[in-house]
């Protein structure tokens, strides 16, 4: 792939003036791969821990504990109402402080890296609001429903899982995708507390080398293509789950 | 020994009370329609048969298990308490053949292959050959209805309850939904109906009952119910519908 596109760029460096020096100095380059992959796995794990914790808080909230509901509600509060970069600081910094120090052998690490605190705070930040869009499709699932699994003889966990969540789920979808598409495009403020990802790398990229405006029309390319796929594949998700014969 | 007994029932919502005191016998084998006006506590009185809603004093036996319970097994008394609804209610998800198949495969566990000949069958009984991979939601309102009917009947029921099942159905589809209920009366299935279908009720029923504001204002076979009623609450209710 690099020596592919190296000499074009070299080119059109040498021609024009245009630097995209990631394109065809190798240094560069695999910076700049290291950069995707890290905002991706970013994008992968906050995902994957926001839908975890909007799935479990939904079902918490449907709980008869006053306590249980207290606190999830809470937590949404605090982390819907407060702006994730704040989050971000104050997990790194705030927390991080608190956290032990390892030996690596001569040098000493947080136990808990820059890559896991962003992990963290942003799918802690996606979750409040995944646990009020899924419990919002498990209310708009029509009670009279999940009685009719309940006189089948479904206990009330089997009518939770086979009926009331796909259901659920269906409804939330549209909503969901506008959250995740939104984490996505919020993992770019892990720059704040220097993990690689790809804002990180391409400022680090442009400081060096002066060439502010072809990288930053790298960065918007970046994330114009991760956001489009991610929205596509949810659309498709959405299409394939709509129940026959309702909406469209 | 009658299959449901239900004896001296009451039932509250809140300060509300819809049940005062509700007594009935169902044999097996007998069909037992429920009339009366609206908000007469016909709803609740079979939704408390297979324990959806909770009664306050009284009994209701079901093949002599006690429904008035705490420790209620309801799994076991729903097994033999099927239910229709009046919305339907299937599983918008699944097709019909998966509507029918669900609880048997998924709550008692038997095997996929039998289930789903049986399912066939059911929905073949209730004339829907051909509409095994519809999902609900491209069905008319009357082949929703006999789908559910058919996946009430896959669990194997002693005694099968309707509420106001043709309440939601245009004229023309109430036929085929009646239709079904009445083939399912003729094998022997001991059936409760609520309905507002006077005819429906007076052909097919071996008793009727009339409730009025939370109670049986009395009851007999339908020749002697429509057409020599001792109340004056029943004459009138009778005389508004035809």
């Amino acid at each position: 792939m690099f020596e592919l596109i190296a000499p074009i760029f070299q080119r059109l460096f040498e021609e024009t003036g245009w630097n995209f020096i990631i394109f065809y100095d190798r240094y560069e380059y695999d910076r700049f791969v290291t950069g995707i992959s890290i905002s991706l796995q970013l994008i992968l794990w906050s995902t994957l821990l926001s839908l975890v914790i909007g799935v479990l808080g939904a079902w918490v909230q449907t709980a008869r504990s006053a306590l249980l509901r207290g606190i999830v509600d809470g937590y949404i509060q605090l982390f819907r109402n407060t702006p994730p970069l704040i989050q971000l600081l104050f997990f790194y910094f705030g927390l991080g402080a608190f956290t032990p120090q390892v030996d690596m052998g001569g040098y000493y690490e947080p136990m808990i890296s820059a890559f896991t605190w962003a992990v963290l705070s942003l799918g802690i930040f996606g979750g409040a609001f995944n646990v009020e869009i899924f419990r919002s499709g498990i209310e708009a699932v029509p009670k009279a429903t999940a009685e009719a699994a309940e006189s089948l003889c479904f206990s009330s966990w089997q009518t939770y899982a086979y009926v009331t969540l796909p259901l659920a789920f269906r409804i939330s979808l549209p909503a969901l995708t506008n959250n995740l598409v939104s984490l996505a495009k919020t993992t770019s403020l892990a720059y704040v507390i220097s993990v690689p990802e790809m804002t990180y790398t391409l400022n680090q990229v442009w400081s060096d080398n002066i060439n502010v405006p072809e990288m930053m029309l790298v960065l918007f390319l970046f994330y114009v293509v991760v956001v489009s796929l991610i929205a596509a594949g949810l659309h498709a998700l959405e299409k394939r789950l709509a129940l026959p014969g309702y909406g469209r | 020994m009658p299959l449901v007994s239900v004896r001296d029932v009451h039932k509250s919502f809140g300060k509300l009370e819809v049940l005062r005191g509700v007594s009935m016998d169902v044999k097996k084998g007998e069909v037992v329609c429920i009339i009366g006006p609206s908000g007469s506590g016909k709803s609740t009185l079979i939704r408390c048969i297979n324990g959806l809603n909770d009664i306050q004093r009284g009994s209701i036996l079901v093949e002599g298990q006690e429904v008035n319970d705490p420790k209620l097994d309801k799994l076991a008394l729903r097994k033999k308490v099927g239910i229709v609804f009046q919305q339907y209610n299937l599983f918008p998800h699944k097709t019909a053949l998966e509507n029918v198949m669900m609880a048997p495969v998924k709550v008692l566990k038997e095997p996929k292959r039998e289930v789903e000949a049986r399912a066939r069958a059911l929905i073949a009984k209730v004339r829907l050959s051909g509409k095994e991979d519809v999902y609900p939601g491209h069905l008319s309102g009357g082949q929703q209805q006999r789908v559910a009917i058919a996946r009430s009947l896959a669990m194997r029921p002693d005694v099968m309850l309707f509420d106001e099942v043709t309440a939601a159905l245009d004229p023309e589809t109430v036929k085929e939904v009646l239709l079904t209920i009445k083939e399912l009366a003729a094998e022997g299935m001991t059936c409760i109906l609520v309905t507002h279908e006077m005819g429906f009720a007076r052909e097919v029923a071996d008793h009727v009952y009339f409730t009025d504001r939370g109670v049986i204002v009395e009851h007999g076979p339908p020749e002697e119910l429509f057409t020599e009623a001792r109340d004056e609450r029943t004459r009138r209710f009778l005389s508004q519908i035809f």
